[in-house]
């Protein structure tokens, strides 16, 4: 064992151990983070089962383009993100900072086109409320509710994501990663994929059920 | 820095003879102790903050149990007893109880436990100790600008729709206390798996390591859902939205179902590390290996997974169905194998043994036998039957004070006895904290055991005027009420005390077995010279040839 790296917490005896505990540390907060959305979830399968065409009905008013390239620009960034640890893995600096940069910025294409969905979503009165669409039932307005919350929290879950990303890529710009320490890049990287399933879930659960 | 103070580690060992405690090293400014990432110094930290909000809610119990000796609602109006019931619930629940044994034992005991230098994630312990607080002040500020009066449950849609109490404020501080929860709870799993010393396998883990480990993962796994179901509470409430509200399509029991997926599993977070405790004073104040160490340590794992799978026996009467009610309560019976598991061992660990009945080893008895009475009448509303019958009354309030106060509280009061000379190398008077561990006991029984009587007979929790014929019992309740009291307060005295005028402890006061006990008291900041190097079963005593103990 070479001598002792900066980044070697004092409390761990070598890299592999603070990697390790790192790893077990996010997969820990995953497991967390589905039960989080797993009560939303919850609400909605009792909601959806209770009101199956009130659902289906409220299910057919949302915006299946935007939910579709979203998809693909969060399952794409998926894989920027793998390459990004795999440059990491193998200490290649400049990659891993441009995998990092471009998933960033397709983490934000996803904001941007949610952000445009959720005006029509605002120009079509489907928020829930006073001035909610006369089209939609009561139970349908619980689909809409469900709806703001759910890909609400997401959001602000890939805000989050967003920033955890800018704060490693700034620290690959200073070089702090090499082959032997770069285990933000792998946690921040296990967050990121976290986030896009739970994307994979919502757009099946919001977009795709009972569409036709 | 205090200028007083030798500035390094190295110069104060040259001048003193001896390695500087975590107290010494660093400074004793105010600032180390809220920049610190020291486990026992964050211990430390959530002792003096569990103890505020302990005596808020303390306070609130007190108004109540006084309201309570007449019949009359005469002392406070019906609105702010709901209100004084609520802060009492909340600040208990989520603000004592919770952190208790695990935030305050658990971050100072754990690393020492296993041979570590810290807990894995050192920054993150001391993130948990803001949010908590920042959580517990919220909270206490919904307090201060009026209160709540739907009680600890925040059911819907009394909460969401009627009320026009801070419920918002309030779900806003649990919420965030919560993620402390969540994050001491990663801190301990990972700490576990990955920290321990060489030698220090799973199945030579002291049994407070195994429970902690199961409610950890309780920690983990319930509280998000808590989390999530205050934020469609918020929701529905700030915005008018139904999510739960009837009236709006919503169903008012899928936020019972929610709630109790936390809260029950919760119930365990609030006994288990008390169970770890009494494991640890039982093998060392009977001199001998604890019986059956892997069904103990098993037993732990059970009552966290059984523990997620009995929620609906809260429900019993809130109309869910007889399948669920069955399945529930069959669930609610079989959580009741390792909890007898545990009360067995620990019996058969005393039988034969060499008991020396210090404070801790009292508190550790009073443990076993509050927590089988709590225990057993906890299957008899797990019974439908039985259930239907007692739901809502003074039998519920006693049989959760049995588990909570009985277990939890005597268990963190011996326990913190137990690791006191560890925590702050002064030993207390040993016979002020048999005298107080006594006074515990019967104040409390007298404050319980009569709620089991009347709520039996029909006395409906949450009132504060009631029918007279069950004017004794309440009259015996406020009375051991204040008893406890004093035996509350009766340790606050003498260990403050004792920090400035307690003898010196010795690194091992108990001659226990346990790594936390072969470094100095209070320990070095990085808690051990050398790493320890386990190769012995955890709990060699032998109550054959040990005559002697405690103070050297």
């Amino acid at each position: 064992m070479a001598e002792a790296h900066e980044a070697l917490a004092e409390q761990f005896e070598e890299m592999p151990q603070q990697t390790e505990a790192s790893l077990l540390g996010m997969w820990t907060f995953l497991a967390t983070e589905i039960l989080f959305f797993g009560a939303m979830f919850l609400g909605y399968i009792v909601y959806r089962s209770t009101y199956p065409e009130a659902f289906a009905e409220a299910g057919r008013h949302t915006l299946i383009l935007y939910g579709s390239v979203n998809t693909a620009i969060l399952l794409t960034s998926s894989f920027t993100m793998s390459l990004a640890i795999d440059s990491a893995q193998r200490g290649r600096n400049r990659p891993l900072l441009g995998f990092l940069l471009l998933t960033i910025l397709l983490g934000c294409g996803f904001l941007l086109v949610k952000g445009l969905e959720y005006s029509e979503d605002i120009h079509e009165h489907l928020v829930p409320g006073a001035h909610f669409t006369k089209e939609l039932s009561a139970p349908g307005q619980m689909f809409w509710v469900l709806y703001w919350i759910m890909t609400g929290v997401h959001s602000l879950h890939l805000i989050i994501g967003v920033g955890v990303l800018a704060v490693v890529a700034w620290m690959a710009w200073g070089g702090k990663f090499s082959e032997y320490y770069h285990n933000p890049v792998l946690i921040s990287g296990l967050y990121w994929h976290f986030v896009d399933v739970i994307w994979v879930w919502l757009y099946a659960f919001i977009y795709l059920i009972n569409r036709h | 820095m205090n200028a007083t103070l030798p500035q390094t580690e190295t110069e104060f060992t040259r001048t003193r003879g001896r390695v500087p405690s975590y107290f010494e090293e660093g400074g004793r400014t105010v600032g180390s102790w809220l920049l610190t990432t020291d486990h026992k110094r964050i211990g430390i930290l959530y002792l003096y903050s569990i103890l505020f909000y302990f005596t808020i809610a303390a306070i609130a119990a007190a108004i109540i149990r006084l309201e309570l000796i007449t019949p009359q609602g005469d002392l406070v109006s019906a609105e702010t007893y709901n209100k004084l019931f609520t802060i009492h619930g909340t600040l208990m629940v989520w603000f004592f109880l919770i952190p208790s044994i695990p935030s305050v034992l658990g971050n100072f005991v754990i690393p020492l436990m296993i041979g570590a230098k810290d807990l894995a994630f050192p920054r993150l312990n001391l993130l948990s100790w803001y949010l908590f607080n920042i959580g517990g002040l919220i909270a206490l500020y919904a307090v201060a600008i009026g209160g709540v009066d739907t009680g600890w449950t925040f059911y819907t849609p009394y909460s969401s729709a009627f009320t026009n109490s801070h419920v918002v404020t309030m779900v806003a501080g649990v919420f965030i206390a919560g993620f402390s929860s969540i994050l001491t709870g990663v801190n301990f799993i990972v700490t576990i798996h990955k920290l321990r010393a060489p030698g220090l396998t799973w199945f030579k883990m002291p049994i407070f390591l195994w429970s902690n480990y199961a409610t950890s993962v309780i920690l983990v796994m319930a509280t998000p859902v808590l989390a999530m179901t205050l934020v469609l509470l918020s929701i529905e409430r700030i915005w008018g939205v139904g999510v739960f509200d009837p009236k709006l399509g919503g169903d008012p029991v899928l936020f019972q179902h929610l709630f109790w997926f936390y809260s029950h599993p919760a119930v365990y977070i609030m006994i288990l590390p008390g169970m770890g405790v009494v494991s640890e004073l039982v093998t060392c104040f009977a001199r001998k290996p604890i019986f059956g160490y892997h069904f103990v340590a098993f037993a732990s794992v059970a009552i966290a997974l059984i523990g997620f799978v009995v929620w609906g026996h809260h429900m019993f009467t809130a109309g869910t169905s007889i399948y669920s009610g069955l399945f529930f309560s069959l669930m609610s019976y079989l959580v009741a194998v390792p909890s007898a598991i545990k009360v067995f061992n620990w019996t058969m660990t005393l039988y034969r043994g060499r008991i020396f009945l210090t404070t801790p080893m009292l508190y550790a008895l009073g443990f076993i036998g509050l927590f089988t009475i709590g225990g057993l009448t906890g299957l008899f509303v797990a019974a439908l039957a039985i259930d239907v019958h007692v739901t809502d009354t003074y039998f519920i309030v006693a049989h959760f004070h049995y588990i909570m106060v009985g277990g939890m509280v005597t268990g963190f009061l011996g326990g913190l006895h137990y690791w006191w000379p560890k925590i702050t190398g002064r030993l207390y008077p040993e016979n002020l904290g048999r005298l107080s561990a006594l006074i515990i006991f019967i104040g409390f029984n007298l404050t319980f055991f009569p709620q089991y009587i009347m709520g039996y007979l029909g006395m409906v929790r949450r009132y504060h005027s009631y029918a007279p014929e069950f004017q004794i019992y309440h009259v015996m309740s406020s009375a051991g009420a204040s008893i406890l009291g004093v035996g509350y307060i009766l340790p606050l005295i003498y260990l403050i005390w004792s920090l400035k005028h307690g003898k010196k402890a010795p690194a091992n006061p108990w001659n226990a077995t346990g790594l936390e006990w072969q470094t100095t008291s209070p320990p070095p900041k990085h808690n051990f010279i050398e790493t320890p190097v386990v190769t012995r079963e955890p709990y060699q005593y032998s109550p054959e040839v040990e005559e002697r103990m405690i103070y050297g």
